[in-house]
């Protein structure tokens, strides 16, 4: 029976990722514009995934929650169409169109029946190229993402990321949440967001994902119609390199609730760090598995503490970072965090076995593919395998570099990472026998 | 990190699809085991991934009075262990294979799926039928979870003002010791005195192959799936289900407003519930109506709703409709609303009535129909784009004693539904004396918008 088991795991950890079913085929139009494509006929439909580098961190000072405000209204009216109309031509379509903002890409969704493919490109189109942000819907968004921001400033979660955020990188981009505040809103003026537009939305470092019912003649031909127009360089400076810092500072937030919100993090590796898949399967152990991580069999499972607990790398571009969380009642909001500070220290100072290990990799490898399940995550994982320069072959090889990872690469990576004296911890609640130490 | 995540949202995810992922475009494979476990076979060949779910027909609202919380709790405890799988190794297998997990629990159903590569689709079988009926209960383990699921109420509920209005008014909503009026998750006190034999009780009166379903998605093939399903599940023995009772409401329920007024609420909301029938006791026809009309009334951005309230008025900041026609008992109709700063919130709530009584005095702009209608057919298409959207819609809906029909004619449904369909379903829902209005405020010292 254990040899059979054995057997099996191996097996898994050698599995070729989907069996041909996933084929990547790397499209450059006529005019230049590179896309990855994989085609799937099965529906007769598209989806797409697109992102511009430089995100909210890039926001100038005082107007916070530019590129989010942007990203609100380039869907609400362009060209001759005013929002109304663009509006209703995308839902009476059926076309999904979504632009986000986040700390380091300005990015976009995109779904289509086949049958108005042509419609639904040129809407993109104008809304890259063209968006008017009239007066009306501009106002209306501003009011939309100000309610949003005055109910976050009572959320639990929101209050303790963004308070371990501005400890982590004091001034830079990266502390502000990229919906900026209701004053940071306040202040953009229709003509930031056209600047935007004209300064950030360039085909330089633009990366594209398709999936569906496309061939590469037809996407060649759609790339240059869509994003042709746009302007081949942006105009904004880079945002400075930054490390987290952080040195075990504890932070409570008063606030009258049953239970208290924690969250707790330090540096950690970017995603080009020749460690990171190491980090991966580290994190994995650690918090990131979960119904079988440490701190969810400590925590959750023998304990009791809390509902939810566990950790996640965090890269971004400038900086890495490991952040973890958990909510647990008052009363035992110290026990938690001395389990969660012994897990730290014992995965450093190297306590971890073989099975652990072998069994952290096979999920790691068995689970990537499981996402794999509509077209449209299938679009995302192409563009970040562009973003992040993983090779258009990174499907095939991902697993050999899970699979070559040794008990002294965890060990080692473990040692240098994770420091639970370093530890920023805030919590936002009624904590019993824990005071903030800056 | 979230087993249990969609525990309590499970209804509007679900509604989300049963709205706009039900088609006749799923075309599943059903048959039935000699015990009498359904199985719903869905192959999608994308990738080579399989999605496996067992619904049972017992949810919250099965459950004994002055029990409230025993099915999500042993929704939870059912990860512990059985005899051949002891202490957690039903996760710990699945994995080592690199499979995911999770588990639901609502008012009409508990379920528990994995998603793993589809070679392993015999491994995950061999251990869900394993617990549907070897179940073993180690007291510490109960008392312990008992305590995590404490601390998810905490969560979920006390920590956040909105899902206490919302079960506060919901005792309104429905008459006295109905169950839909208590909370999935159960009142803390009822909750906090739960014992093993209260799990294993509701455990050995539910979880039977008869009063269970399964459903199989993916990369799969029907005949090896029915050979496993016949191995592992039909060799379950069948063991008699109580008839569940019937949860159309039919007494009178107490209705009227509740507020809820706290300092940490800085955005207020009004809202009206009304009830109104779902599959479960209204004509199809009837149901088609309301989904439509809730399309037009109050999804998005180009919504009657929005239009006038959020663009024109400048009333609100957010405005819209929610339509749920996939519960077992009655269905609700939700008008919602959230005023910008300084608009008064009974001028608000007002206003809403306003536009949904204007539409019917003066029925519906040329075109309008039939761009709804055929904007939600299309939604079928991308239905089928997603493996796990047929295998939600078709087990809530056989879970909640609907049929794999309801689920596949919709688009024929929809298309049928005409203007004076939707008129007469505007007009059951502004006529109905069941509704409750519910007030979200902040204290009133603080600023902002609000009565």
């Amino acid at each position: 029976m254990k040899a059979l088991k054995v057997l099996v795991v191996l097996f898994v950890s050698t599995l070729p990722f989907c069996a041909g079913a996933v084929d990547v085929e790397r499209v450059i139009s006529p005019g230049g514009i590179e896309a990855w494509l994989v085609q799937d006929h099965a529906n007769p439909l598209v989806s797409m995934h697109f992102n511009f580098k430089g995100g909210s961190e890039l926001d100038p000072q005082g107007k916070g929650g530019l590129a989010n405000l942007a990203a609100s209204t380039m869907d609400e009216g362009a060209g001759d169409l005013d929002s109304q109309t663009f509006q209703r031509r995308l839902v009476d379509h059926s076309i999904t169109l979504r632009f986000s903002a986040g700390l380091d890409r300005f990015s976009g969704q995109f779904k289509t029946l086949k049958t108005h493919e042509d419609e639904a490109f040129d809407l993109l189109r104008s809304a890259l190229s063209e968006p008017r942000f009239d007066e009306e819907p501009v106002a209306r968004l501003k009011s939309q993402i100000q309610s949003g921001l005055r109910s976050d400033s009572e959320d639990p979660s929101v209050i303790a990321f963004t308070t371990l955020f501005q400890g982590f990188f004091k001034d830079h981009g990266y502390a502000r949440r990229s919906k900026g505040t209701p004053k940071s809103v306040d202040a953009i003026l229709r003509q930031d967001l056209i600047n935007f537009v004209k300064t950030r939305i360039a085909r330089h470092d633009l990366k594209i994902g398709v999936v569906g019912d496309m061939t590469p003649k037809r996407l060649g031909e759609l790339l240059d119609r869509t994003f042709g127009g746009l302007a081949l360089k942006p105009g904004s400076a880079e945002a400075p390199e930054i490390k987290a810092m952080s040195h075990g500072r504890v932070t409570v937030v008063e606030k009258d609730l049953v239970q208290s919100n924690i969250i707790f993090g330090h540096a950690g590796l970017k995603r080009n760090d020749p460690d990171f898949y190491i980090a991966l399967v580290m994190n994995h152990i650690l918090g990131g598995g979960s119904f079988t991580s440490r701190l969810y069999s400590e925590v959750r499972e023998k304990r009791g503490l809390a509902y939810s607990v566990g950790t996640s790398i965090y890269p971004l571009d400038r900086a890495g970072l490991i952040i973890g969380s958990a909510g647990t009642e008052n009363a035992r909001v110290a026990e938690t965090l001395e389990i969660i500070r012994a897990q730290w220290k014992r995965l450093a100072d190297g306590g971890l076995g073989q099975q652990e290990l072998d069994d952290a990799k096979t999920y790691v490898t068995g689970s990537f593919p499981l996402s794999f399940t509509s077209t449209s995550a299938i679009a995302r994982v192409l563009v970040a395998m562009q973003v992040n320069d993983l090779g258009i072959d990174y499907l095939d090889k991902r697993n050999a570099y899970i699979s070559s990872i040794t008990i002294e690469d965890v060990r080692r990576v473990a040692k240098k990472l994770l420091k639970a004296d370093m530890l920023d911890v805030v919590v936002v609640g009624n904590p019993e026998g824990v005071v903030s130490k800056p | 990190m979230t087993r249990h995540l969609f525990t309590l949202c499970i209804v509007c995810l679900l509604t989300l699809f049963s709205g706009h992922a039900n088609a006749g475009v799923f075309n599943p494979r059903t048959f039935t085991l000699a015990n009498g476990m359904q199985v719903v076979v869905l192959p999608n060949h994308r990738a080579p991934v399989v999605l496996h779910m067992v619904w049972y027909r017992a949810g919250s609202a099965d459950e004994p009075k002055g029990k409230s919380g025993v099915a999500h709790l042993l929704e939870h405890l059912m990860f512990k262990g059985t005899t051949k799988n002891p202490d957690g190794a039903f996760s710990k297998k699945l994995a080592q294979h690199g499979g995911q997990e999770n588990a639901f629990t609502s008012h009409d159903y508990t379920g528990y799926h994995q998603t793993i590569a589809a070679d392993r689709l015999e491994m995950v079988m061999a251990l869900e039928a394993d617990r549907m009926t070897n179940l073993v209960l180690d007291p510490a383990d109960v008392k312990t979870e008992r305590d995590v699921v404490l601390e998810e109420r905490n969560q979920r509920i006390e920590n956040n003002p909105s899902a206490r209005l919302r079960e506060q008014a919901h005792q309104t909503l429905f008459p006295k010791d109905h169950p839909y009026g208590r909370p999935v998750i159960g009142w803390r006190n009822e909750l906090a005195s739960l014992t093993r034999e209260d799990a294993l009780a509701f455990y050995q009166a539910n979880y039977a192959p008869d009063n269970a379903i399964l459903v199989v998605a993916g990369d799969v093939d029907v005949h090896e799936v029915k050979r496993l399903a016949e191995k592992y599940y039909g060799v379950i023995d069948v063991s008699p289900v109580k008839p569940r009772r019937d949860l159309v409401v039919k007494s009178p329920i107490k209705g009227g407003e509740t507020i809820l007024t706290h300092e940490r609420v800085r955005q207020p909301v009004w809202s009206k519930t009304i009830l109104q029938p779902s599959l479960a006791n209204g004509p199809n026809e009837r149901i088609a109506a309301l989904e439509v009309l809730s399309e037009i009334l109050g999804d998005g951005g180009t919504s009657r709703l929005y239009r006038k309230l959020v663009i024109e008025k400048q009333l609100a900041v957010n405005t819209g409709t929610y339509y749920d026609s996939g519960a077992r008992g009655d269905g609700r109709f939700i008008l919602y609303a959230s005023p910008r700063s300084s608009v008064d919130l009974e001028v608000l709530a007002n206003a809403v009535e306003a536009e949904a009584k204007r539409m019917l005095d003066e029925g519906l702009e040329p075109g309008e129909l039939d761009r709804v209608k055929s904007r939600m057919v299309s939604n079928a298409i991308f239905a089928r784009d997603e493996m796990k959207a047929g295998a939600w819609s078709i087990g809530s809906a056989l879970a909640s004693k609907h049929t794999i029909e309801d689920v596949e004619d919709w688009p024929t449904r929809i298309k049928a539904v005409s203007e004076q369909d939707v008129l007469d379903a505007l007009k059951g829902v502004l006529g109905d004396p069941r509704f409750i209005t519910t007030k979200l405020l902040p204290e009133p010292l603080k600023k902002g918008g609000g009565s």
